[in-house]
Formats: C-alpha cells, structure tokens, sequence
C-alpha cells in the first residue's frame, strides 16, 4: 500500500468499495446493453412479420400479356401486383400530337425515374405504339381515367386525350407525363416489361441487357 | 356490511380511490356547460367498446368476407343494425365531443401552466383516435374504405428514400390488400383500444393532480395555510387534496354536483345522439359515405374521394400545398403545432373572458377557418377552392403565430381572486 503512482494510490486508499461500485455500474450498463439488443432482437419478428407474405409475393409475380387483339387507340387494363396496368396502342397521330404541349408538362423529358431507363424517350415506351403504364396517380394512387375523343380538353386546352384523376384533378398526356399545376408530382409510372414477341408482352421484368 | 367493506378496503383501496377520484374530488362550481364533454366522451368511449365487441363477434375481417359479413350484421343480425348504427354513430359523436372539450380548452386556457402536460395527453388522445377512427373506417371494405385507405397509407410514400418500403410495410403487400384489413383489424379492435384506454387513464390522473380549470380560469387551490378558515369550502373534500392545498370556498364535491350536471347532460345528448341513429345514421353521407354501399374496388376510383367529415380540415390542408412531401409535412404539422399550444401561448391569463379583444377574435377565426377547411376538404374540388384552402391553410397556422407573438405583452383584464358566477 505505497503511492507508487497516482493510479495505483486511487485504487489502494479508496478500498475496495469504488471497486466493488464500478463493478456494479459495469454490470448494471452491461446487463442493459444485452438486454436492450435482446429486445431489438425479439422485435424484429414482430416487424418483419409486417412484410409481404410468400403469399403475397407469389401474387406479385410477373404477368403475360397477350396484345395482337387491341385496336388502334384501345386501351385495355391488366392487374399486375394487384394495380391496375394500362396497356394502350397509341395512333401514330396521337404520338404525333405528343410534342405540342410539352411546354404545359412538369418533366416533359422523363428526368425523374419513374420508368425502366428503356422507355426514357419521348414515348416513354419500348415500342413506340404500346403505352405501358401503372394506371396509379402519383399524387395519392387514385385510378385516373382515360379521356378520349376531345373530353380532355375541358382540363388542357388543345389536348384531345390524357388521363385526368378524378380524386384530386391530376392530368397526364398520352405518354403518362403530368401536367403542371396539378397535386400529382410525377409522371405516372411505366412498370418493368419486355417483349416476348410482337404479340406477347411480359410485365414485372427487364429483358436483360447483354 | 361494513365488516365487509373494511375487509376489502384492508385488502385493495376501493373506497379511497372512488372517494379520492369521484366523489370527494373538488370541482370549480362554476363550471358550464362547456364542461360535460369530458364525460361525454368517456360515455361514447364506452359505447364504442362495448359495441365494437358486439360486432366482433359477427364481423369477418377478411377482403372477400368483409363487406358480406357487415351486410350479414345489418340485415340477419339481430339488433345487428342498431349495433353498428350505435358503433358508427358514435365514431363521429366522439369527435364532435372531442372537438367540442379541446375549444373549451382553448377558450378558457385550460392548457396553460400547469396542464400542459393534461393538454399533451389529451392531444395523444386525439392522435389515437384518428388512428382508431382512420383504420375502423376500412374495415366494411367498401369503396370508401379501400381508397381512403389507399389516400391515407400513400401518405407515407412521401418521405424521402425510405417511403416506397414503408408503405409496402404498412400494407403487407404491394397494394391495400385483405392483408392490410386483417392488421388494421388486429389494430383496431385491440392495440388501439388498449392505447386509448391507457391514455384516458393517464389523461384524468394529471387532470386530478393539477386540478380542473374554469371558466375564470382562477386557481381554487391554495398554498397551504394561505387561506382564512373562513374562506375554505364548506364541503368535504378529500384529504389527497386538503393536505397540501387550501380550497377556497368556490368549489363543490365531483358527486353529487358535477355527476348530476353531467348526467343531465347526457340525457340531453342521447336525445341528439338517438335522433341521428335512428333517423338518419348515414348523415346525408356525412357519417357513412355513399361509395361504400358498394364493395371495394380496385380498378375503380369512386369519383370523388373524402376522408369522413373529422379528417377533411386536414385533408383540405394536404390538398392546399401542391407538393407532395411538402403537403404532408404541412398536414402533420397542422396537427402538431396543436401539440406546442401551452408553449406558444405566453399569457399568464387563461380564461378568454380577462384576456385582449384579439386574442377572442383570433380564437374565433381559428375555429371558423378550421370549420371551413373541413368544408373544402369534404367538397368536390373546384378551382376556387384551391385558393381558399390555402388561404385557409395559411390562417389556420398564422393562428398560433398571432398567439405567440400579443401573448408575450397582452393587455388583460383583471383577474377576480375568487371565482364569479
């Protein structure tokens, strides 16, 4: 019990109750610690049983389309992850007709991702003809509706056709491209999909890119 | 009996707690008519879990069951419509109550120091409540259902990077989905039902502790010692109040004098309460909507998309702003900045009868822009509205502004030491 070194004096005069005490505190910070990660860890089925089930994921599958019968400016919907998809066969008038208002859009170059980078062109579409689009507003995923043969023009002046949400009077031109001044932010959605041939489409997946 | 009594009252402290919490519990008496929403509440809180237990037992909470099952306890049920005209019903009676007991608050400055924290309780209340009221609505899966679920659950989608997961979290599948109704179900019936429970709980425990506000806003209690014989109430009051408080002589016993206040009060609302349920539980679509007399859909947007009436001040807010994120961080704040009120009120006076002119006009207004918000956000969307929804939005916040800015050097009235009647 000599003041060898500061340290050491602590330790030895101060007995062994310091010790004993930080022991305790180290237990105490210890057990809580562990305690804590085993709380975390027991969470983590209670949240994770929150995802998606099996079930739900094999709904979420991808899905075949057959298009050789839709007619030119037809639309017809298929349910892919259980939201609706459009798919429409745009005239080529009407793809014509797409560079007019551009000045009106919000992202007439489809700068934001809201598609496979495949259909970041003008149409927003692999094949120029098809329109495939997530029949979902971007604004609160509402179903907008089709407008065609001039009903549209009540909400765009000078534009024909487009999709007009009902829930908050969002609008979208023939390529899904929201117009300014509307709650939705973004152009509608273009899902992931690929041609099998010239009359069978894949939504859900990619062709991949060799 | 009273050998019976005491050996019980040795055992679990039933006659204290009544006496303590109930009958010896010191009440200002002048409180108005303003103070029965606190029981009312209370008694459509019971009626909601009793009910709610009722359709349990009928209720399928599945997506292909769900909307038969109610239809099943609407016509097969017996008593089955008047249950769930009663749950129904009684949603929006809970927030007209709740709505009713939080702008007594505001008028008489029942937040203030010290009932912030009674304030803060009751706003977590309110937030279950919607929680509790938003998640009961889906449950019939009608059109309303589905696609005020799907407004309400996008919401969350908003906030950057992790949005698209969560929501797919929140709904256990890539869309609103049975999946969704069995949790909101699950959420419903039990966790949400205990957290609303527990909060009232706690809710009349810190008003007990601080002591009821009233219509004076003048204290009622006293620093011990601090009064003359004479001026302490008359009446027998209990001794968890009396040993560290004098009471002056403005108060009465909670039983029988504010029990029977309320009950006569409540008489009165079962009139109301009864007329609606039976005559006109739909509301003119107010109460229940009309797209969801039909079945959930999908591939259908009903043509018009409302949350039920006591949600459209906000929804109205949401609408205002036109970004997405930036609307409903508005919207959240809308009702967060209700949370900060005893903070951003700096007045020392609390009732609105001793304070400034403006102060009267400002909570006025607040309570007209506030109503007139519901009406926007509960109406079909014209062009007008849009501008007025912000305006709205803009008075709505500039409320609290206001209060925070004549609150710090307000001219008030005085104060009368004892309470006025």
């Amino acid at each position: 019990m000599s003041d060898v070194s500061v340290d050491t004096n602590e330790s030895a005069t101060n007995n062994e109750q310091p010790k004993s005490s930080d022991r305790r505190k180290f237990l105490t910070v210890g057990t809580c610690v562990v305690g804590a990660i085993g709380a975390v860890g027991a969470a983590v089925p209670f949240v994770a049983s929150w995802q998606p089930s099996a079930k739900a994921k094999a709904a979420g599958a991808d899905v075949q389309v057959d298009i050789s019968a839709i007619q030119l400016g037809q639309m017809i919907r298929v349910k892919w992850r259980g939201k609706p998809v459009w798919i429409v066969r745009r005239t080529p008038e009407l793809l014509e007709s797409l560079s007019v208002h551009e000045g009106e859009l919000r992202d007439p170059n489809s700068e934001t991702e809201q598609q496979p980078a495949f259909a970041q062109n003008e149409y927003r579409s692999l094949k120029s003809e098809y329109l495939i689009l997530v029949g979902i507003c971007t604004h609160l995923g509402c179903s907008p509706q089709h407008l065609v043969d001039g009903s549209f023009e009540q909400y765009a002046e000078g534009v024909a056709e487009g999709f007009f949400c009902p829930c908050h009077g969002s609008k979208f031109d023939m390529a899904g491209r929201v117009f300014q001044g509307v709650p939705a932010p973004l152009n509608l959605v273009v899902p992931p999909y690929q041609y099998v041939d010239d009359n069978t489409v894949i939504i859900g997946s990619v062709a991949e890119v060799v | 009996m009273n050998a019976f009594m005491s050996w019980i009252e040795q055992r679990i402290p039933v006659m204290r707690v009544a006496n303590m919490h109930a009958i010896q519990y010191p009440a200002p008496k002048n409180m108005n008519f303003w103070y029965i929403f606190g029981f009312l509440a209370t008694i459509v809180l019971v009626n909601q879990i009793l009910t709610g237990i009722w359709l349990t037992m009928s209720y399928e909470p599945s997506a292909e069951r769900a909307f038969a099952s109610v239809e099943y306890i609407m016509r097969e049920v017996n008593y089955g419509w008047l249950i769930r005209y009663m749950h129904s019903t009684g949603a929006s009676a809970f927030f007209i109550v709740v709505y009713l007991h939080m702008f007594r608050g505001m008028m008489y400055g029942s937040y203030q120091k010290p009932r912030e924290l009674l304030w803060v309780f009751g706003m977590l209340i309110y937030l279950a409540l919607m929680a509790e009221a938003f998640m009961g609505y889906v449950l019939p899966w009608g059109q309303m259902s589905y696609w005020g679920a799907q407004v309400i659950v996008s919401l969350f989608s908003a906030i950057p990077v992790i949005g698209p997961d969560l929501v797919e979290w929140i709904q256990g599948d890539y869309v609103i989905s049975g999946a969704t109704l069995n949790r909101f179900f699950a959420l419903h019936v039990i966790a949400l039902p205990l957290v609303i429970v527990i909060l009232v709980f706690l809710h009349i425990i810190a008003l007990h502790e601080v002591g009821s506000n009233n219509p004076d806003g003048v204290n009622v209690k006293h620093k011990k010692g601090s009064l003359a014989e004479e001026d302490k109430t008359v009446y027998k009051i209990h001794e968890y109040y009396t040993d560290k408080y004098d009471i002056i002589d403005d108060v009465v016993p909670f039983f029988p004098h504010i029990v029977l206040k309320d009950l006569v009060a409540f008489s009165v609302f079962l009139f109301g309460f009864c007329y609606i349920m039976f005559f006109m539980p739909e509301m003119g679509g107010y109460f229940l909507e009309h797209p969801n007399f039909e079945v959930a859909n999908p591939y259908k947007t009903p043509a018009h998309i409302f949350p039920v009436w006591y949600f459209t001040p906000y929804y109205a807010i949401l609408k205002a702003v036109p970004d997405k994120l930036f609307g409903v961080l508005t919207m959240f704040s809308a009702i967060a900045v209700l949370f900060a009120l005893p903070w951003i009120d700096r007045g020392k006076v609390r009732s609105w009868r001793y304070r400034c002119g403006l102060h009267k006009v400002n909570l006025l207004v607040f309570t007209a822009v506030f109503v007139f918000l519901g009406y926007l956000g509960g109406t079909p969307q014209e062009n007008w509205k849009i501008i007025a929804s912000q305006i709205a939005t803009i008075m709505y916040f500039g409320f609290f502004v206001l209060l925070w800015i004549y609150s710090g050097k307000e001219k008030t009235k005085p104060v009368p030491a004892r309470i006025t009647l």
